[in-house]
Parts: structure tokens; C-alpha cells; sequence
């Protein structure tokens, strides 16, 4: 197998005095779908949060622990060089409200002050749509605001704009939890055809959405990572009888 | 017993409705009347004349305004200049920083400079700049008018700057894009309709201002485009006219009111316009 695409090792995270996750490890394949699941303030969110440096924008927010990009530790990295790197796409869509579908996904570059050219622009806004799936839907509107489109769009336009900064790694924060059941359906589909080129580390609470879309899951329980293994392993004969009472519905 | 216990609690509901409605209405009197006063009295003396021509000394007859009007539009601009960066700026500051100490001294700071009163910020900006200068002008008027208008725009941009949702934030953030820029090119444009309303609404606040102005930018009967002169200004022209003993120029003030008002009235529109029609939609 491949080296890993990102390591985290013995990290641990806390705000404050409280600690919201200790010692996880955990490895993300390349090109693989990884899960991060569990129970509402298990710490999920706050590690993924950590991955791309966002969690460290909250005062008395600290981290413990390294994470590894490859081979570099991000937390020894420029935090802005770090989410140039890993893509992020969040609970709530959150398209530019400003700016045009086209802008929204170029975003990534002109608000850096990247210049390029209007016709390498073109290719990449078109590339991005395509492969968000939703260059179809919304191809003579580009200019149109990206908030006229619906929630399960937006959720895609806001995929496309991560993947405009082609990153080495995608996080997704429960990005269906504010959709309804057909977009959530839609995006899934996206997720397993993205994994044929990027990374995907998607954090859900929904343990049917981690059992259709990933390939590997990790099980989260109390900011303790309880268990980590392919997903079919992991439903099918998990080893910690916390995965086992999870999975089977008695908490969480 | 009952029923007539119901009875008397909705006579005590339609009471209440009833003083609610007629103090509203009551409230628009006033309005009403100063416009109604403002057009009967001062539509007769506008015409393109008074509009553009410069007062004629007393005993001529004819002349216009041209003096106050260019004068109030210099003022405003050289206050804008003045008010709006530092104005937006500190509003930027005070909604990245909800909380803590200095925040919390800044917004005092502005309440209690909201409420100082007009004259007083006059006196202060002669004793700064007239007495420095040596001489009355436009720019002490426009710096005391720009003190008036900072805590207007300090508070729209404040306000409109924290509704703004911080998942917008994260999206830039996420990207990779620096703090400076995000503020930059992502939160203020998003809250650039309720800046620039505040800004009108700024401007609309200082536009009809005299006291301020009395020992700043003092009136001048003729044309002046040089800042570091005395200039007239639509109020200033208002209170010494309506204050001289001549019908002739009491009709002027009269006149000069209603060119104010509707300057005013119509930023205030304008800026409800733009809050409406440029709304962002999150």
C-alpha cells in the first residue's frame, strides 16, 4: 500500500482546560474516502478542524500531538500555506454571497491574489464544475450569484471551490447535515466518483452515510478514538463493544 | 359575571389598540407639518435663480443660495474625506472584537461622542483649527462635521459587520486566504449596502448642521472653493437670515429650508433604496 496521505499522531486538542480529544492516531489513504463518525461532541468536527488549522482561530483553543501532510508536520507549516493545501467544505453551504457562480469557484485564487490567465481561469472553473457535477446544471448561468442556487447546489458549488485549489487532501464537515434527503443522495454519489482522484476525510454523524461512502471509518467516542479499520471490518466484526453498541444503535 | 368580566377585558384590548394607533399617527404630525410649512413657504422663491446665483446685498432684489449650496456640498465632501476611513475602519475593529477591554472602551468612547453636544464639538474644532489656522474655513467645518458623522458609521459598519454569518469567514479562511484580505475582499463587501447606508445616513445627520459650523466655517455671502476660507452653508445661511429683520431674506431662509430638506429627505430615500435593492442574500 501507498505511504498515507496524512498522519496524525498521538494529537490531542483541548479548549482551555477542557480537553475535546486525546491521543487519536489515525492514518488517511490516498485516494480513499476515510470516515470520521460518532456521537454529537465526540470531537469530530474538532479534528478535522485541527487538520486544516481552523480550530486554532478560537481563543484558548491548543493542540498537542503532530500531524503529518506526507512527510511535513503541519503544525510546523504557515497556517495559510496549510488550508491552501487541504480543502475544507463545511456543514452549511457558504458560497460568496457576493460574488457569481464563476467567482465563487475561482474564489481560491483571487482572493489570494493569484493572477492568472482569463482563459486558465475558464478551464478551471469549468474542470472544478464538472467534477462537483454540477457544470451541467449551471453552465449558462455562470455569472448569476452562486446564492440563487439551491441548498444541494451551493453544497456542490462549494465543493467545486475546493477543488479549484486542487488540494491534497479534502475534508468535508457533515456536509449533508443541512441538506435534504435527495441532495444528501446527490452528493454521496459525488463523493464516491471524487475518490477516483482526491483524497476525501469526511466527518459525519450518520453511520449509514459512513457505511455507503467510505472505504476506511474511524469511531469517535469522547474525544478517544475508539476504533479505526476499513469500513467493511469495522461493521461487519468491530472490536471494541463501544463500536459494536454504536453501530447497533444503543447510544449516540 | 363572567361575560361581563370578557366583556370589559376587549373594551381594555380595543383602548389600548386605539392609543396605540393614534400615537403613531400623532408621532407623523409634526413631519407633516414642517414639510407642509417648508413647501408652502419656501416653493415660491425656488426657481433656477435662486438656485444658482449668489445672494445680492439688501435692497436689491432676486438672488439665490449658489454660495450655501456649493459651500454644504464642500463641507460634506471634506468630512466624508475625513469621517469615512476611520469611521469604517474602527467599525471593522469593533466587530472582530466583540469582546475584551479596549473594544469596550472604543464603543464607550463613541456613545459618549455621539452625545456631546453639537456646539461644544463647534467650539472644539475652532479651538483646534480656527486658532491654529488663524482664520475661519471650510475645513474646520468639515473636520467638526466629520467628529458628528464618525459615530454614525463607526455604528453601521459595527452592526452590519456582525451580522454578517462567520461560516462566510471560515469559507475564506478555508481557502487560504489571509486575514487582512478576508476582512478585505470577503466580510466588508458582503456588508457594503449597510456601511454605505450608514454613511448616507451619516451624511443626512451633519447636512443640516449649524451649531458646529458657527465658528468653523462661520458663512461667507460669496463664492468659495478654497478649504481654507470661510464658507456659507445651507444652515448657516437658514439661521442668519431667518435671524435678520428683512421679510425678503426671511423668505430666502424660507427657500433655503426646503432646498435642505429635500436634499435630506431624498439621502434618506436613497438610502433605503440601496439597502433594498442591493441587499445580499446569505
Amino acid at each position: 500500500m501507498e505511504s498515507p496521505v496524512l498522519r496524525v499522531e498521538n494529537f490531542s486538542a483541548h479548549f482551555g482546560e477542557i480537553t475535546v480529544l486525546s491521543e487519536v492516531n489515525l492514518a488517511v489513504q490516498h485516494k480513499r474516502v476515510t470516515a470520521l463518525m460518532g456521537p454529537s461532541g465526540c470531537g469530530k468536527t474538532t479534528l478535522i478542524r485541527c487538520i486544516n488549522r481552523m480550530h486554532e482561530l478560537i481563543p484558548d483553543a491548543g493542540v498537542n500531538g503532530k500531524i503529518l501532510l506526507h512527510d511535513d508536520d503541519l503544525y510546523k507549516m504557515n497556517p495559510i500555506l496549510v488550508r491552501k493545501k487541504i480543502g475544507m467544505v463545511f456543514q452549511r453551504p457558504n458560497p460568496f454571497p457576493t460574488m457569481s457562480i464563476y467567482d465563487n469557484v475561482i474564489a481560491g485564487y483571487t482572493l489570494n491574489g493569484i493572477r492568472i490567465k482569463k482563459n486558465e481561469k475558464d478551464r478551471i472553473v469549468e474542470e472544478s464544475l464538472q467534477k462537483a457535477a454540477l457544470w451541467e446544471e449551471v453552465k449558462d448561468r455562470l455569472h448569476k450569484k452562486g446564492t440563487f442556487l439551491s441548498g444541494g447546489q451551493q453544497q456542490r458549488l462549494c465543493i467545486a471551490r475546493a477543488l479549484a485549489m486542487n488540494p491534497d487532501i479534502l475534508l468535508m464537515d457533515e456536509p449533508t447535515s443541512a441538506l435534504d434527503p435527495k441532495a444528501t443522495t446527490h452528493i454521496e454519489r459525488l463523493i464516491t466518483e471524487l475518490k477516483k482522484n482526491v483524497t476525501i476525510l469526511l466527518v459525519t454523524h450518520n453511520i449509514a452515510q459512513a457505511g455507503r461512502v467510505s472505504d476506511f471509518t474511524a469511531f469517535l467516542y469522547l474525544g478517544e478514538l475508539v476504533e479505526f479499520g476499513t469500513t467493511e471490518k469495522l461493521f461487519t466484526v468491530p472490536e471494541d463493544k463501544r463500536t459494536e453498541e454504536y453501530l447497533s444503535g444503543k447510544f449516540g | 359575571m363572567a361575560e361581563g368580566r370578557i366583556t370589559f377585558r376587549i373594551i381594555k384590548d380595543v383602548l389600548f389598540k386605539a392609543v396605540v394607533i393614534l400615537s403613531s399617527f400623532i408621532m407623523i404630525i409634526p413631519l407633516l407639518l414642517i414639510i407642509f410649512y417648508i413647501i408652502r413657504n419656501g416653493i415660491a422663491v425656488i426657481n433656477w435663480d435662486f438656485i444658482t446665483s449668489l445672494p445680492k446685498p439688501m435692497g436689491e432684489l432676486g438672488g439665490g443660495i449658489a454660495n450655501a449650496i456649493v459651500g454644504t456640498i464642500m463641507l460634506i465632501c471634506n468630512a466624508s474625506v475625513l469621517a469615512i476611513p476611520i469611521g469604517i475602519c474602527a467599525g471593522i475593529y469593533l466587530s472582530e472584537h466583540k469582546k475584551g477591554r479596549i473594544p469596550a472602551a472604543v464603543r464607550l468612547c463613541m456613545e459618549i461622542l455621539q452625545g456631546i453636544p453639537s456646539i461644544v464639538i463647534g467650539i472644539i474644532a475652532y479651538s483646534w483649527v480656527v486658532v491654529n489656522m488663524g482664520t475661519f474655513s471650510a475645513l474646520s467645518g468639515a473636520a467638526a462635521l466629520a467628529i458628528m458623522m464618525l459615530p454614525v458609521i463607526v455604528r453601521a459598519t459595527e452592526e452590519t459587520l456582525k451580522l454578517i454569518p462567520e461560516s462566510l469567514r471560515e469559507a475564506s479562511l478555508a481557502l487560504g486566504v489571509p486575514y487582512s484580505r478576508t476582512i478585505i475582499k470577503v466580510i466588508v463587501p458582503a456588508g457594503l449596502t449597510g456601511i454605505l447606508t450608514g454613511v448616507l445616513l451619516g451624511v443626512a445627520r451633519i447636512a443640516g448642521e449649524t451649531a458646529p459650523l458657527l465658528f468653523t466655517a462661520f458663512g461667507s455671502p460669496f463664492m468659495n472653493m478654497n478649504i481654507f476660507k470661510p464658507v456659507d452653508s445651507l444652515p448657516l445661511l437658514i439661521f442668519n437670515y431667518a435671524t435678520s429683520p428683512y421679510p425678503e431674506w426671511h423668505a430666502m431662509a424660507w427657500g433655503a429650508s426646503f432646498v435642505l430638506v429635500v436634499f435630506v429627505l431624498g439621502l434618506n430615500f436613497f438610502a433605503k433604496v440601496i439597502s433594498k435593492k442591493w441587499k445580499v442574500q446569505f
